[in-house]
Formats: structure tokens, C-alpha cells, sequence
């Protein structure tokens, strides 16, 4: 599954004009713009600014507000790992330690092929099945180094 | 009559491979032409043995787990849709230990049905609590509620009824009913289980408040961690449009009561009641200040009503077997049941639904089997990252709101997570507030400064660099965040970090490391992957 498409203006206003009438309608505009093209483009916050008549200082603070918002394009896969209280009491974070070493970047950042991003995420709520991950929306539980690799390889090797 | 058999959809059992274990399943069924029907149901919450598989029998449901795809061969050949032996046969499901043990009531029905057949959830009992509510006055609902004990299971404890009574004294020509979903709390995933599990139950119950309070509009705000949880939940609502539960005449009473399901963005300021309310708005998240309490000017102004999902989903059976039925369970203050989820590092995780008054004790090794690693337990911390670390000497403390309050430390939503020896609560303490300043809302000084100041001298005390003034430091911060905090986000924090620093004083008194250690670094070396 890819997470990223090219910005297009019509194809954002189709989506921003489909949820425009409902009340407080902000973040539904928001995921369904980084749903669309797996961020959201800075050229978006005029457009929705005059769609839901709020001022570009609005919408950028929620942008910025919020964690899941992104305003760059992520990798073709995103691999969010959880690092709260359950996980870490499972050794989260030697497999935080063993997925940045595996593919070269930092939590929050993309590798060069453009092919992965990893992120942290504080619960996934499969907290007793411990650590957990998170693939492309896809839940995992009990992720051994070794079940992370194999996740990791195999996403890469169809990116 | 085709056979029914049962695989999870819950997120939880999909992470261990319950879509694999249907797809294997529903393979042999074809090949070996078999008069059964899959299910997916969702799950009864004993994580460890998921994906969990159950067959229907005369006997009642037999369960096996947990199976792997390719385990599923074998169970056609041993036969096991007949009940027959195998290996991984459990027995009756209801007869398994854990199960049995429990009193399962606000999630009678989760992993029992399908949780989008509204058939189902009807002939489990459904929608019983309606019908029983719409014969009532709203003054007659509100007033079962506050006689049945219930308190928001949120977090804060407050009265169920006593809130809703506010709400139907103010005047307002909208009210809304909002559920929050947002279930940030590491260590809890009962929410979760219940959007994608029982989704009926929660639109129930918000509708039995809508009718309480006099509401006609209703939103749920789910995390954004949780997108089967949304989706299900989602279909749910539709579901219940299509069949006449929602939308303008309610179940035929000729009461209106529009429900929608809101995606959150990641921040965990927005399970804060007032914060959701902004997010709901469509704002960042920012706490209100109160007064006004949200019961009189809550989403967009108007008087509102906020529950947490168990909450609500505790209403419809309340409404259906009567306050006093409810309130005959639990200690003291706190009435009813509790769902306790067992996390972290124990064998077996998962949902315990149990009258208040269990101690973490028995939470933790008669039910959570001990630790998963095999190593001794050192630390629990209940009521998510603003509960308090206890240590052994206080695992005979019961689960009830004011025990807790007593120590210091809160219920919380009821999660439990287990540390082994290899914890370190100097980091423990370190990450409650590196996760107070990664999610502070930014509106009060003592949160969003006195959490960045809090790491970095807990990053001096463990580098031994003048720990005395540095422990009395830190000390003087958390006083200053309990005191100055606008919300509880920083008004809690000092909680984990004072206990840590209480219980566990040896943790704060070590040589300083060479490189960044991590926690539970060896536990990590059991883990198999199933
Ligand atoms: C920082 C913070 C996070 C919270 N997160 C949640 C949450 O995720 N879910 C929830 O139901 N309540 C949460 N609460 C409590 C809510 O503010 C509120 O008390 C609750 O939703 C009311 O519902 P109840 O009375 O049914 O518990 C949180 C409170 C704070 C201060
Ligand atoms: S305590 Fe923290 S989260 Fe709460 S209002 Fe203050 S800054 Fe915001």
C-alpha cells in the first residue's frame, strides 16, 4: 500500500468541498486531505482557509498542533512504533534501537529510498500484547527483532 | 444447521495473524465442502491466547488457541468443528479459569457476537435498556443512573447521573451527548474493544443519555491510533440509521438522536474533556478553562454531556436490570464493575471485568499469570502515565477509587502495566515527564516549561551530578506543576515521578550509567513472536 500521491488542487478541493458543511468540519478536512495525498501540502491552507472561512494562522496552528498532521510527504510505508509504559516494560526500546540501526534513520525521519518512514506513537492499545508496531495501519503485536525485519524487509523490497 | 465458527476481528488478534488464521479456515472449509459458516466476532480479551478460535457446539462454544494459520490444517483433520481433541482445545470457552472468574457485564456480549449483526446484539439482550428507557421520564433515567453508582470510568470518577442531571436542568435548545474514545492512557484498550467489538452497546447507551438529558445530537471522538476502531465503529452507525435506531425517530418513540463518529490527530491532551471539545470544534487542542463546566456550555456552546465509552456502555445494562441490580456489585464508593486491562509485562494480558474491590495481587498473578519474562516483578503502574508506580509492598491495595487516592495514585480507566527487575524508575520517572512535554497543550506555564525542566534534571540526577540539590529540585517543580497546572495533564505528572522517587529511592541513588541503558532491555530477549 503506498501512503503518498502528487499534490493536485482539484483533486484536494473535491475532498475539502465534500465535508466543508459539516459543523467544526477541520480535522475531518485535514485527514481526509493526508489520506488523499499521505500529507498535507502548504498550498492546502488557503484553500481550506476560504473553504471554512477561518484565517490561515487557523488552520497552519492545527496543522502544526497535532502529531499525526505532516506537511511533507512521508515514505511509500510508514512503520509506527510504540514507545509508552506497556511496550517499554516489553524492551521497547532496544527494538526502537534495532529498527533505526536496521534502516539507517531516526525515529521521525524517511530513509533516503524514500521507502520507509518511522515514527514514534505513544499506545496502539494492543498493550497486552506488547511491543507492538504499527505497518502501514496494520496492527502487530509480540514484534521480536526479528519479526520487525522481516516487516521492514518486506515493504522495502516492494517499494 | 450450518456450524458456526468464531475468529476475532478485534485489532488486538489481527496483530498476532487472526486474518490469516480466517483466510486458512475458510480455505479448508471450501476444500473440504463443510456445512460451516466463519464468523467474526470480537474478542473475549484473554490476548495471550489469541487469535482465540471457537467453535459452536451442543455443548456450548469450545474453544481453541492460539492457533496459527498453520495449525488450521490440523484441527480440520483432528476435526475440531465436531469439538473433537486437539492439542490446542481449550474446553468450553466460558469454563476457562479467567473467564469464569469474572463478572461480565458491561461486556456481556463482547466476543460473543458479531459485532455488526444489530440480530445479534438484539437476541444477546440488545437494546433492552431503550426499550425500558422509553418508558421512563427523563428524571426517571437520570435518577437509575445516579442509583446505580455508576462513576465516569474516564478517569476522574465523577457521578454518572449526577452530571446528566445537570445537563437536563440547563436549558438549551440543542444538547449534545459526546463520548470520548480518545483512550490515550498506555496500558488500557477497553475502548477499543468495545467500538470494534460491541459498537451497539455504546450507541445504546448514548442514546438512552441523549433521551436522559434531553440531547438530539451526538458525536464519538476515537484516537487515531485506533483505525479498525473508527471503521467498525463507523459501520455501526450506519447500521443502526439503516434500521431505524438512529436518525429522526428513534426505535419508533418519535425522538430525534443524530450520531457521528470524529477521527482525533494524535494528541493525548484531547481525551481532556474540554480539550476534545475544541478538537470536536475543529481547533487545536487546547484545554478551556473551567468554569463553564461543559454539562452547561460544552460543544459548541450548548450543554453537553461527556462519558467515557465504558461509561456509556455500562448505561443500557443498567436501564435493562435496574440500578440496584448494578449497584450490588463493588466496594464502598465504587459501584459496579471495573474493567481492569492487565498489560505489559505479564503472561497473560488482558481484559478482567470484576466488581470493585479485587487487590492488584490477585489482578496480577491470579489472573495476569505474573511476568511474562519469567523475572521477578519490581513495579506496576495502574491508571496510565499519570498513575503512580507501586512497588510489591503495596500489592494488597484494592482496585477501588479511593484506596488508590489514599496512596496517591488513581484508577484512572483501570489499566495495569507490569514492570519486571530489569525496569529502571529513575527512567520511568524521566519518560512521565519527556511524554508531559511532548503532549502539554502549551496553555499554562508550569506544564509546558516544568515538564522540559523536569528531564533535564532528572537527566542530572541520573549522570550524579549534585543529586541532593537536584532530588530537592525536582521535588520543588512537581510542587509547583500540582499546584500552578491548569489540567490534570500537568497537575498529574508529579505522580508517577514522586512515586518513583518514594518507592524506589535505590533507583535514583546509582552510580551514573556509562551509555543511554534501556528499559526492560532483557525481557526483550524472551520475546517469540507466534
Ligand atoms: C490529560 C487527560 C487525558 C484524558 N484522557 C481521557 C481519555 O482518553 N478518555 C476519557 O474517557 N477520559 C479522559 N480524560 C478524562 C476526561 O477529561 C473526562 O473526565 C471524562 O471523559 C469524562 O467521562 P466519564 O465521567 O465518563 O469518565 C482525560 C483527562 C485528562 C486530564
Ligand atoms: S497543564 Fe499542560 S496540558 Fe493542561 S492546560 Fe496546562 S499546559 Fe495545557
Amino acid at each position: 500500500m503506498s501512503q503518498t500521491s502528487t499534490w493536485d488542487t482539484d483533486r484536494a478541493l473535491a475532498r475539502i468541498q465534500e465535508l466543508e458543511h459539516l459543523p467544526g468540519a477541520l480535522l475531518p478536512v485535514l485527514h481526509a486531505l493526508q489520506e488523499e495525498f499521505g500529507y498535507i501540502d502548504k498550498a492546502a491552507v488557503p484553500l481550506i482557509a476560504s473553504a471554512l472561512n477561518l484565517s490561515h494562522a487557523e488552520v497552519h496552528g492545527c496543522i502544526s498542533f497535532y502529531h499525526d498532521f505532516r506537511d511533507t510527504p512521508p515514505g511509500r510505508h510508514v512503520l509506527h512504533i510504540c514507545r509508552a509504559e506497556a511496550c517499554q516494560s516489553m524492551g521497547c526500546e532496544s527494538l526502537v534501537e534495532h529498527v533505526e540501526s536496521r534502516v539507517g534513520v531516526k525515529l521521525g525521519e524517511t530513509t533516503a529510498d524514500r521507502s520507509l518512514t518511522v515514527e514514534s506513537v505513544y499506545c496502539l492499545g494492543n498493550c497486552a500484547l506488547s511491543p507492538s508496531v504499527m505497518l502501514d495501519g496494520k496492527p502487530y503485536g509480540r514484534v521480536s527483532n526479528q519479526v520487525a525485519d522481516f516487516l521492514i524487509d518486506g515493504v522495502r523490497r516492494r517499494a | 444447521m450450518s456450524v458456526k465458527v468464531f475468529v476475532p476481528c478485534d485489532a488486538a488478534a489481527l496483530s498476532v495473524g487472526a486474518d490469516a488464521v480466517a483466510r486458512a479456515i475458510s480455505e479448508q472449509i471450501a476444500a473440504r465442502r463443510l456445512d460451516l459458516t466463519l464468523v467474526r466476532n470480537g474478542s473475549r480479551g484473554l490476548f495471550w491466547l489469541e487469535p482465540l478460535v471457537e467453535v459452536e457446539t451442543p455443548r456450548g462454544r469450545i474453544a481453541y488457541g492460539p492457533v496459527s494459520a498453520d495449525a488450521v490444517p490440523g484441527l480440520f483433520d483432528a476435526g475440531f468443528y465436531e469439538a473433537k481433541p486437539h492439542p490446542l482445545c481449550l474446553g468450553p470457552t466460558e469454563e476457562i479459569p479467567y473467564l469464569k472468574q469474572q463478572e461480565r457485564l458491561t461486556f456481556a456480549r463482547c466476543g460473543i457476537t458479531d459485532p455488526l449483526s444489530l440480530a445479534d446484539y438484539i437476541s444477546h439482550g440488545g437494546y433492552k435498556g431503550l426499550q425500558r428507557a422509553l418508558t421512563l421520564t427523563p428524571e426517571a433515567i437520570v435518577e437509575e443512573v445516579t442509583k446505580s453508582g455508576l462513576r465516569g470510568r474516564g478517569g476522574a470518577g465523577f457521578p454518572t447521573g449526577i452530571k446528566w442531571k445537570t445537563v437536563w436542568n440547563t436549558p438549551g435548545d440543542q444538547k449534545y451527548v459526546c463520548c470520548n474514545a480518545d483512550e490515550g492512557d498506555s496500558g488500557t484498550y477497553a475502548d477499543r474493544m468495545i467500538l470494534e467489538g460491541d459498537p451497539f452497546v455504546l450507541i445504546e447507551g448514548m442514546t438512552i443519555a441523549a433521551l436522559a438529558v434531553g440531547a438530539t445530537g451526538g458525536y464519538v471522538y476515537i484516537r487515531s491510533e485506533y483505525p479498525h476502531a473508527f471503521r467498525t465503529f463507523r459501520r455501526a452507525i450506519a447500521l443502526a440509521y439503516e434500521n431505524g435506531y438512529l436518525g429522526a425517530n428513534v426505535a419508533g418513540s418519535g425522538k430525534r438522536f443524530d450520531l457521528e463518529a470524529r477521527l482525533g490527530a494524535g494528541a493525548y491532551i484531547c481525551g481532556e474533556e474540554t480539550s476534545m471539545l475544541e478538537s470536536l470544534e475543529g481547533r487545536r487542542g487546547q484545554i478551556r478553562p473551567k468554569p463553564p463546566l461543559p454539562a452547561i456550555e460544552g460543544l459548541f456552546g450548548k450543554p453537553t454531556v461527556i462519558n467515557n465509552v465504558i461509561s456509556l456502555a455500562t448505561v443500557p445494562i443498567i436501564l435493562d436490570k435496574g440500578s440496584d441490580f448494578y449497584r450490588d456489585f463493588g466496594m464502598g464508593r465504587s459501584r459496579g464493575t471495573l474493567t481492569i486491562q492487565l498489560s505489559g509485562n505479564l503472561k497473560h494480558g488482558g481484559l478482567v471485568e470484576k466488581a470493585f474491590g479485587l487487590t492488584l495481587r490477585q489482578a496480577i498473578y491470579d489472573f495476569g499469570g505474573g511476568t511474562f519474562s519469567g523475572r521477578p516483578f519490581r513495579a506496576v503502574q495502574v491508571g496510565g502515565p499519570l498513575g503512580a508506580y507501586f512497588p510489591e509492598s503495596l500489592l494488597d491495595t484494592p482496585l477501588d477509587y479511593e484506596a488508590f487516592a489514599a496512596l496517591k495514585g488513581l484508577l484512572g480507566h483501570g489499566g495495569i502495566v507490569v514492570f519486571d527487575d530489569t525496569v529502571d524508575l529513575a527512567r520511568q520517572a524521566r519518560f512521565a515527564m519527556e511524554f508531559c512535554a511532548i503532549e502539554s497543550c502549551g496553555k499554562c506555564t508550569p506544564c509546558r516549561i516544568g515538564s522540559t525542566r523536569g528531564v533535564e534534571v532528572i537527566d542530572k540526577i541520573i549522570a550524579h551530578q549534585n543529586r541532593p540539590a537536584n532530588l530537592q529540585l525536582l521535588d520543588e517543580l512537581c510542587e509547583l506543576m500540582v499546584d500552578g497546572s491548569l489540567c490534570a495533564l500537568g497537575g498529574l505528572t508529579p505522580f508517577p515521578v514522586l512515586s518513583a522517587i518514594r518507592h524506589f529511592p535505590e533507583d535514583f541513588d546509582k552510580p551514573a550509567p556509562k551509555p543511554l541503558a534501556h528499559v526492560g532491555e532483557r525481557a526483550q530477549e524472551t520475546q517469540q513472536w507466534r
